[in-house]
């Protein structure tokens, strides 16, 4: 509806042509013009910026995570590593030596005495019996001997399976803990079981050796949730992590989630073949999209910048644009004016002319009429009223005379439409032209002061064409000066082929940037009463007849023209 | 002195006349011609020493008239008259070798001065 109408470009383009010439249709223009620019540029940067930042977001996002995904892996195969060592380690002895050997206190301590010294960890060995669950053999700091276990669930599960890892306990010196057991099945049907513990210290160790920054953490947790290691951020071996983590799968997985003091993280957690261990990465969000929040800002601020430019740019120029069009409009009035004004004076010219020639025979007849009453009326001798007659028979003369002006100064205008070179004196010339502004020169009290060159040499020249010239420039110097100002007009010989004449005033006088333009068409400092064409036909007409024209002035001082002419025409 | 012996050639009956009158007050022999062809005719029989002659007329134009005068007799002297202020005819006519040319209305005493001079160069 009234959208449709306030963007439609073409109709406001089509209201820019029509007559109408309120400055409103420029505004609407330049608002239309203006939106539609900003519209046009700023959509496409928007929709670029938006591509641009889910992108990126996606990317960087991947680019965060993918190496933590990565740590996290390794890490765990370390520590999959290592309890897998630890473990083979205690079955090899297991095969080893015979039931016998272990049975020995001084041989166990012997292979604890080794272990310890190749290994980190180890705490302790002990024999159980597979067939009771009571502790037959055991080195270590405990009193563990004739212990029986048979009813604790480990023992089962390595009566079970073969072997056992233990969750982290607290052990001998308050240091966590984990326990290995592997039970031998004898040919003869006996089993036993080796059972040893093992210290966490290396788990810590391979969990600085991940190289995790201040801000993230790293632990192990059981099945339950329990810490197995230390956390910086979460708490201690032992304590349930607040955050529950799925379960199920052996994969790397990295989960977005708020902590307990509420700050979103990434966990990049995984779950360990065997023992049912989970390791786990817990990153502050902030650290890991550090960059792109960097980079997002850089992305604002770059689109912010280009749309602030985009808008001061489309408003200046728009701005220039319609100014431009209006200045156009207008000149293109203005010379439409002017064009008629010329159609106008060139028919009033042939006009007068056919008048001043029509007038001027009958004219003729009257002024030898008049004549030959008056010559009668001399070569008579006296008669009544003589006086009289010969008194009113003048008068018709003088009448005649005026009429005879008239006529001569029609014809003149009619001349000066065409180029006719003739012979002239230039003196003469601008004498002629003073006459037309003696009369406001005489009201205005404007002293004009001749300094003519009494031998100036004759030119060939269009006497018109000079006319309009000196009028023009005459006019302008008339209009500069106040009241009882002076204009000052001098003709001297410039040079063998040049003649010169300068028209100087002390009127308002013009700044240097006027001066620079007063010959350019449609430059006019008479706002709505001048075409902005006397003075570029002026020039163009002096240029015409081969002659050069000059311009000096001081704003507030005056104005000198100076004009030079060829004596010997070029046209 | 002998009067001085003029041609007024002009298709207005009204100034020609009066104007020939008021040259004959003036003490000169005035002669008349309306037209181009019997002002040739005229000169052929009675050379005069001054012919003042229009340029609008109808039939034979002033400017050819002016040309066969001066092919009679280069010594005769013309006086061109004009209503219309085309300037070109007036050049044309000096270069045809006229004596001076004057724009209608004249006035008697300028005219009269340039007939004396004309008729002194005639001599």
């Amino acid at each position: 509806m009234n959208l449709k109408k306030w963007f439609n470009i073409r109709e406001s383009l089509q209201m820019l042509t029509d007559a109408d010439s309120s400055s409103d249709r420029y505004r609407l223009f330049q608002r239309n013009i203006r939106v539609l620019m900003i519209v046009l540029t700023i959509v496409p940067l928007s929709m670029m910026a938006l591509i641009n930042y889910h992108q990126y977001q996606s990317s960087l996002k991947k680019e965060m995570i993918d190496p933590t995904k990565l740590l996290v892996s390794k890490t765990r195969h370390s520590f999959e590593f290592f309890l897998k060592e630890r473990q083979s380690l205690i079955k090899s002895i297991s095969y080893f030596y015979s039931l016998n050997d272990l049975c020995d206190e001084q041989k166990l301590n012997h292979i604890l005495f080794i272990l310890k010294k190749e290994f980190i960890g180890f705490v302790d060995l002990g024999l159980i019996n597979g067939s009771d669950g009571t502790q037959m053999c055991y080195v270590g700091p405990y009193n563990l001997l004739g212990k029986n276990y048979a009813n604790q669930d480990w023992f089962q599960e390595v009566m079970l399976k073969g072997t056992y890892i233990s969750d982290v306990f607290m052990g001998y010196r308050k240091f966590p803990h984990i326990a290995i057991a592997v039970q031998r099945l004898e040919e003869n049907g006996e089993s036993w079981i080796l059972r040893t513990t093992i210290d966490t210290t290396m788990f810590d160790n391979l969990i600085a050796a991940m190289g995790l920054d201040a801000e993230s953490d790293a632990f192990i947790l059981n099945k339950e949730g329990i810490f197995q290691t230390n956390s910086r951020l979460y708490g201690e071996v032992l304590e349930k992590f607040p955050i529950k983590i799925p379960s199920g799968g052996h994969a790397t997985y990295v989960v977005e989630k708020p902590d307990p003091s509420g700050n979103d993280v990434f966990l990049a957690y995984t779950h360990l073949t065997y023992p049912e261990y989970t390791l786990v990465i817990v990153k502050p969000k902030s650290t890991v999209l550090k960059t792109w929040y960097a980079l997002k800002s850089d992305l604002f601020l770059v689109f912010m910048v280009s749309s602030i430019l985009i808008v001061i740019v489309v408003f200046r120029l728009t701005g220039v644009m319609v100014n431009r069009i209006k200045e156009a409009d207008h000149n293109r009035e203005v010379a439409f004016r002017e064009l008629q004004h010329h159609h106008k004076l060139s028919s009033i010219g042939r006009l007068a002319a056919g008048v001043a020639h029509e007038i001027n025979n009958p004219l003729a007849i009257i002024n030898e009429k008049a004549g030959l009453i008056k010559d009668l009326i001399e070569y008579t001798p006296d008669f009544a009223q003589k006086e009289k007659f010969s008194t009113l028979v003048v008068a018709v003369l003088q009448s005649v005379n005026r009429c005879k002006t008239i006529t001569h100064r029609l014809l003149g205008f009619a001349k000066r439409m065409e180029v006719e070179i003739e012979n002239l004196d230039l003196n003469e010339l601008l004498l002629e032209v003073l006459g037309f502004l003696e009369k406001e020169a005489l009201y205005r009290n404007v002293d004009i002061r001749l300094e003519l060159a009494e031998d100036l040499p004759r030119i060939d020249s269009d006497r018109g064409q000079l006319q309009q010239v000196f009028l023009n420039i005459l006019n302008n110097a008339m209009a500069a000066v106040k009241d009882e100002g002076r204009i000052a007009i001098t003709t001297w010989e410039k040079d063998a082929n040049t003649i010169a004449a300068s028209i100087r005033d002390n009127g308002c006088g013009m700044s240097e940037a006027t001066c620079h333009k007063i010959f350019e068409p449609f430059f006019t400092t008479k706002k709505e009463q001048g075409t902005g064409l006397g003075l570029s036909i002026t020039y163009g007409i002096v240029k015409k007849l081969g002659g050069d024209i000059d311009v000096e002035s001081k704003e507030n001082e005056g104005t000198a023209f100076k004009i030079f002419l060829p004596k010997k025409s070029i046209v | 002195m002998d009067r001085m012996k003029i041609l007024l050639v002009d298709d207005e009956h009204e100034f020609v006349t009066t104007l020939g009158e008021r040259l004959e007050l003036r003490n000169m022999n005035v002669s008349i011609a309306m037209d181009g062809e019997s002002a040739l005719g005229f000169i052929e029989n009675d050379p005069p020493q001054v012919v003042v002659l229009d340029l609008m007329m109808p039939g034979l134009s002033g400017l050819k008239v002016l040309e066969k005068i001066k092919a009679m007799d280069p010594k005769i002297q013309v006086i061109l008259l004009t209503g219309h202020g085309a300037t070109k005819d007036g050049i044309r006519g000096m270069q045809l070798g006229a004596f001076d040319y004057l724009i209608k209305p004249i006035d008697i005493d300028e005219l009269i001065i340039k007939l004396n001079e004309a008729a002194k160069k005639m001599g």
